[in-house]
């Protein structure tokens, strides 16, 4: 035993176990410290999100309506049509079902949830049900004499996918792929790919705003961070105030500025580039989303940039000239490698501002200017398919931790400052 | 024209003799003008530039210069424009001849009369007006909202926020990476998504259509500006002042109220002041989770902006414009005097 290990303190513990016993006790109070937010969080923000993840791949809208029916079909080994006997308890379930009128519940709710997997089927389902308690034994046969569908082994297997609480088929949705006849997932109609399309068309759009801000925040940065104090703090009220002014005020602002009765056609007609009939339209399309997200995103650009930039010192360069370097090659060899640090923050914040981005493409971007947020939106609230808003929601909500991840790796989320 | 751009004084003089000679050879005085803009400004600023300075240096420096101001200018232009075209008397989104030779009839303040008046019940009442538009005007009702859930949001943000942040700023914080992401991620993950996800789970515990659930999503929101405002003040505070402080019998509540307070309040008001901001203008949980019993001012904004585009939102956007610049300037006064506390810099 080595002397340092008897080395008590006035109590009589040793040195090592009292020293461990007091960093655990600070350790815990600083944990105490932050536990009331965290714990609010949790409640406020990661229990709602992961409901989202769990409403994703969650939905009971057969098992809710016919709920012994669906215990049924899923015995059913999917051969042929199913057996007799749950065709009986589908019509005694739907027939039963037809008089709830609970929202969620009703038969006409359950159709939907169909329908998603097989378009054109939910009309099959109403009609069905309002005949159901007329309909009698033999099932199988007075079903099929009341519409020759329900025939088609495919329905029935539709179904069995659907009873099931717990289902990708939501994934399969968002992912533009749908199940065929026999419930391979294949890749759905052309006309059908709306998500793909629409989650590659977000990842461009935000990677051309974020590359139209680099060009755009470099220059200024710069400018700000070689000025004199006095004058680089007057010119930062310029990148400052936009970035404090509300993004409704600067979408609206963007309304006037570019719309066809708007300051830039008047301007234009006013100089005659065009004509007054020809004026052109910048806004309510991608174009004006992208001018207003560049606008909005900007600061968040500059900033980084700036408070890297100021911490160069300026000798570096003018070492580098005064040793014979070309501008161009001391400034891609000398000052450019030290501000990556502030262009990574700047890129990878903007991104993810922008891949998320819902206002502004909501207000000023017409059909074509929508980008996926404004989809998930759209299926929370008018189409009311949660699941697959819910199923799409994740995936963006994926790529953005990843993201997320990255810049944390990267940069440290501990070093983002605002002004 | 490489002599010309190194000399100084002289240009100026030249540049005006040439100036003079374009007006006579055209006989306008619009020409002149012209010519002084464009070669007149780029090439004075040249001549202002160091001696040493190489022709191609100074015009490639003009061109930085010309470039940097443009887009400070595309940064500010849209802010400032909508504020002259909200005193428009017509109900257009654009500057009318009127208006561009500043005939006093073409501006007027109706669209400010108009944001108390839509929705009162007898806006031309003399009797019982003020209560008719405290309780009926829609823009009202919405700022009332507004500034209720923003200032409770911001209370109660600030002070969990600060909590945190003083644990999180302790050198012996455990997991201090992972807990500082989690409080942040608010603002990282995608809005649409964080409302989602709180539709879900505040409509199945009765708090979607409540003041306190759009109040419960915009603490969170606002948490993360708090958290890095504060820690970030926290990061220059010298932990020896605490431990006086205890040496010298003071529990930690004293401690906290008569040392680290006053020296991280500007990092704590400047993070409330976020949080205000965050609240006042989101709009996205407000779409999700509100009822028109909680429309608050950008809510209000987005359906005039979807449905009956008017003027109106042009006032209602310069006195948020107008807001931000007192915002602002509260912020810059707290930073001067956060560094002045820490002896960054003097003044």
């Amino acid at each position: 035993m080595s002397s340092a290990d008897l080395t008590l303190t006035e109590d009589g513990i040793p040195l090592k176990q009292k020293l461990a016993r007091t960093t655990a006790l600070q350790r815990r109070r600083a944990l105490l410290l932050t536990l009331p937010l965290v714990l609010f969080l949790v409640v406020s923000f990661v229990i709602p999100i992961g409901q989202m993840l769990f409403q994703s791949v969650h939905n009971d809208k057969v098992s809710a309506v016919v709920p012994n029916f669906a215990e049924a079909i899923l015995q059913w080994d999917g051969q042929g049509l199913p057996p007799e006997s749950t065709f009986e308890i589908f019509v005694k379930d739907l027939a039963k079902a037809k008089q709830v009128r609970e929202v969620g519940r009703t038969v006409g709710n359950m159709a939907t949830r169909i329908n998603y997997e097989m378009p054109g089927s939910r009309s099959l389902f109403t009609s069905t049900a309002r005949k159901a308690k007329k309909i009698e034994a033999p099932y199988k046969e007075n079903l099929i004499k009341i519409n020759k569908k329900w025939a088609n082994p495919a329905i029935w297997l539709t179904i069995q996918r659907a009873a099931r609480d717990i289902t990708p088929a939501f994934y399969v949705a968002a992912l533009d792929l749908k199940y065929d006849k026999n419930g391979e997932v294949v890749q759905a109609d052309e006309l059908y790919q709306i998500y793909l399309n629409n989650f590659m068309k977000t990842i461009w759009v935000s990677a051309l705003i974020t590359l139209i801000c680099i060009l755009l925040a470099y220059p200024v940065a710069y400018l700000l961070s070689v000025l004199p104090l006095r004058q680089s703090n007057l010119l930062m009220i310029m990148v400052l105030l936009p970035f404090w002014t509300s993004l409704l005020v600067r979408t609206t602002a963007w309304i006037a500025i570019l719309q066809t009765e708007g300051i830039i056609n008047d301007i234009l007609v006013f100089l005659g580039f065009i004509t007054d009939d020809g004026r052109i339209q910048m806004i309510y399309n991608q174009t004006g989303t992208i001018i207003a997200m560049v606008h909005i995103l900007l600061p968040f650009m500059i900033l980084p940039l700036y408070s890297v930039m100021k911490t160069i010192p300026p000798s570096y360069m003018r070492a580098a000239l005064s040793m014979g370097a070309k501008p161009i090659y001391a400034y891609r060899k000398v000052y450019l490698p030290q501000t990556l640090p502030g262009l990574a923050a700047g890129t990878l914040l903007v991104f993810i501002l922008a891949i998320g981005y819902y206002i502004t493409p909501a207000l000023v971007g017409g059909e074509d200017g929508l980008l996926i947020s404004n989809l998930i939106a759209y299926h929370i609230q008018k189409s009311l398919n949660w699941s697959l808003g819910a199923a799409l929601g994740t995936i963006l909500l994926v790529v953005v931790l990843v993201l997320y991840w990255l810049y944390n790796k990267l940069i440290g989320i501990d070093k983002l400052r605002f002004g | 024209m490489h002599k010309f751009i190194q000399q100084k004084g002289k240009a100026l003089v030249y540049l005006f003799v040439a100036a003079i000679f374009v007006a006579l050879l055209t006989g306008t005085i619009k020409a002149a003008i012209g010519f002084l803009l464009v070669f007149g400004v780029p090439l004075y600023f040249m001549t202002k530039m160091p001696e040493y300075a190489t022709t191609g240096e100074r015009f490639s420096r003009y061109m930085f210069l010309v470039i940097s101001s443009s887009i400070l200018v595309f940064l500010i232009t849209p802010v400032i424009i909508i504020i002259p075209l909200s005193f428009n008397a017509e109900p257009y989104f654009t500057f009318t001849e009127g208006m561009l030779s500043l005939d006093p009839e073409a501006f007027s303040t109706r669209w400010y009369m108009d944001i108390l008046h839509n929705g009162m019940a007898a806006p031309q009442a003399i009797e019982g007006w003020w209560a008719d538009m405290w309780e009926n005007a829609q823009w009202i009702k919405a700022a009332r909202n507004s500034f209720f859930i923003a200032t409770v949001s911001t209370i109660i943000a600030t002070s969990l926020g600060t909590l945190a942040a003083l644990g999180l700023s302790r050198p012996e914080m455990p997991y201090r990476a992972l807990i500082t992401s989690l409080l942040i991620s608010p603002m990282i993950v995608p809005l649409v998504i964080t409302a989602t996800g709180m539709f879900f789970f505040y409509s199945g515990i009765g708090l979607a259509k409540t003041y306190a659930g759009v109040i419960l999503a915009h603490v969170t929101l606002g948490v993360p500006f708090v958290i890095i405002t504060v820690t970030a003040t926290l990061s220059g505070f010298d932990m020896s002042l605490v431990r006086a402080a205890q040496n010298m019998g003071a529990n930690g509540w004293i401690t906290f109220r008569r040392i680290i307070m006053p020296l991280i309040l500007p990092g704590m008001i400047s993070g409330a002041l976020f949080a205000f901001i965050t609240s006042l203008d989101e709009v996205v949980a407000v779409l999700f989770i509100a009822d028109v019993d909680q429309r608050t001012i950008p809510r209000q904004m987005f359906s005039g902006i979807r449905e009956q585009i008017s003027p109106t939102i042009l006032s209602v956007a310069s006195i948020l414009v107008l807001m931000s610049v007192i915002l602002l300037t509260v912020l810059e006064l707290l930073r001067r005097r956060s560094e002045r506390l820490r002896g960054m810099s003097p003044g």
